[in-house]
């Protein structure tokens, strides 16, 4: 794998990331717990379908990929490289808000490590999202202490809610074959740096809530092989429908 | 019978009991005004209400509720309960402000010696 085909897989899996996490969290929009918090969390949809945006336009002017809209709605789902996690339909709001903490950490801590990127537009983007990942991860965080703190259900469900996506979460992760490449080129420090920073990040904010990461737990990979549950092509078929009718038509 | 589809109604359960409701801290939520500044050193200007349980969540719905298109630097929130206003009955007390001219600073005539004074400082 030469640095170009380390950099479209390194970006591909970024993007896709963004864009399924972000069409999933706007699938409450309308269905939020209550108004404010139904604004907020649509409005951070946006902000990660914004980000998938903008990494295939990376790879459209620097790396011979196709146009964004083709990328995002005529892929088959074995051509995608998004993780398990952000796959997972919406559940219930304790499951959607987890998955949108461990996330968030997981990406800010991320485009923090692009801030010295060799590749320019990467350090450029990552510049460019700094505010908005700030205010998600407030918002993330705020929820969960607010959930832990509001009493035994609360606390319990948000307890089940982290057992159920931290395996998921972990997948972010997943090892690739060029991090070693990419990590010599200063592209970005490759996955194992970045886990043990998001550990560091996340485990700050569940001890304030009193909760505990479970133990033995499997990462669950694949994702960035192009092995995906079942999730991925329903919502593909949906989220592509009426794109697909007619690519050539202009909006 | 309660059939309110909004949670903050609902989690009062209404419809269990006997005696007077009492509403523990934090149970329902409170109204806070929003006020947001365009640029810093403008004044915070009112531009509406959230309903959030604390202030601190109180300002991270307020930034996306009124903080998410165009300009806008810092966003201030307070308890609406916290804000001490006259009754409506109480309006007469400003009735006759506009029969008083003289307090209107109108009246000065000062532009024509403002740009005399910057012409003589270039």
């Amino acid at each position: 794998m030469n640095i170009n085909q380390a950099l479209v897989a390194l970006i591909t899996q970024m993007a896709d990331d963004e864009l399924i996490i972000g069409h999933r969290n706007s699938e409450w929009t309308g269905l939020g717990p209550i108004m404010e918090e139904d604004i907020a969390f649509s409005s951070m949809a946006q902000d990660k379908i914004g980000h998938a945006w903008a990494l295939y336009r990376i790879l459209q002017e620097h790396l011979e990929g196709d146009d964004p809209d083709r990328i995002a709605f005529l892929r088959p789902a074995a051509a995608f490289r998004c993780c398990h996690l952000v796959e997972l339909p919406i559940g219930s709001y304790e499951f959607s808000l987890m998955r949108h903490f461990l996330f968030d950490h997981a990406e800010t801590i991320r485009y923090n490590s692009l801030y010295q990127s060799s590749f320019m537009p990467l350090q450029q983007l990552a510049r460019k999202v700094k505010g908005e990942l700030k205010y998600h991860t407030l918002h993330a965080d705020a929820w969960i202490l607010q959930l832990c703190k509001a009493g035994e259900e609360g606390h319990s469900r948000m307890q089940a809610a982290l057992n159920d996506c931290f395996p998921l979460a972990c997948g972010i992760f997943e090892p690739g074959q060029a991090d070693a490449l990419l990590a010599e080129e200063n592209i970005y420090p490759g996955e194992a740096a970045l886990y043990e920073q998001w550990i560091e990040n996340i485990n700050r904010v569940l001890r304030k809530a009193e909760l505990t990461l479970p133990e033995k737990i499997t990462p669950v990979y694949g994702g960035r092989k192009g092995q995906h549950t079942p999730h991925l092509e329903a919502l593909l078929e949906e989220m592509g429908e009426v794109f697909r009718q007619d690519p050539a038509a202009t909006w | 019978m309660n059939n309110s589809l909004d949670p903050r109604v609902n989690r009062l359960r209404l419809d269990h009991t006997d005696g007077p409701v009492t509403i523990e801290e934090g149970e329902n939520w409170n109204v806070y005004e929003v006020f947001h500044q365009e640029k810093r050193g403008a004044h915070h200007e009112h531009v509406g209400c959230v309903h959030a349980p604390d202030a601190g969540m109180a300002l991270i719905f307020a930034k996306e509720q009124f903080g998410r298109r165009k300009k806008c630097v810092n966003i201030w929130v307070v308890r609406s309960a916290d804000i001490l206003a006259f009754d409506a009955e109480d309006e007469d007390m400003f009735a006759n402000n506009l029969e008083k001219t003289y307090r209107d600073a109108s009246g000065f005539r000062v532009m024509e010696k403002i740009n005399k004074f910057k012409s003589q400082a270039k």
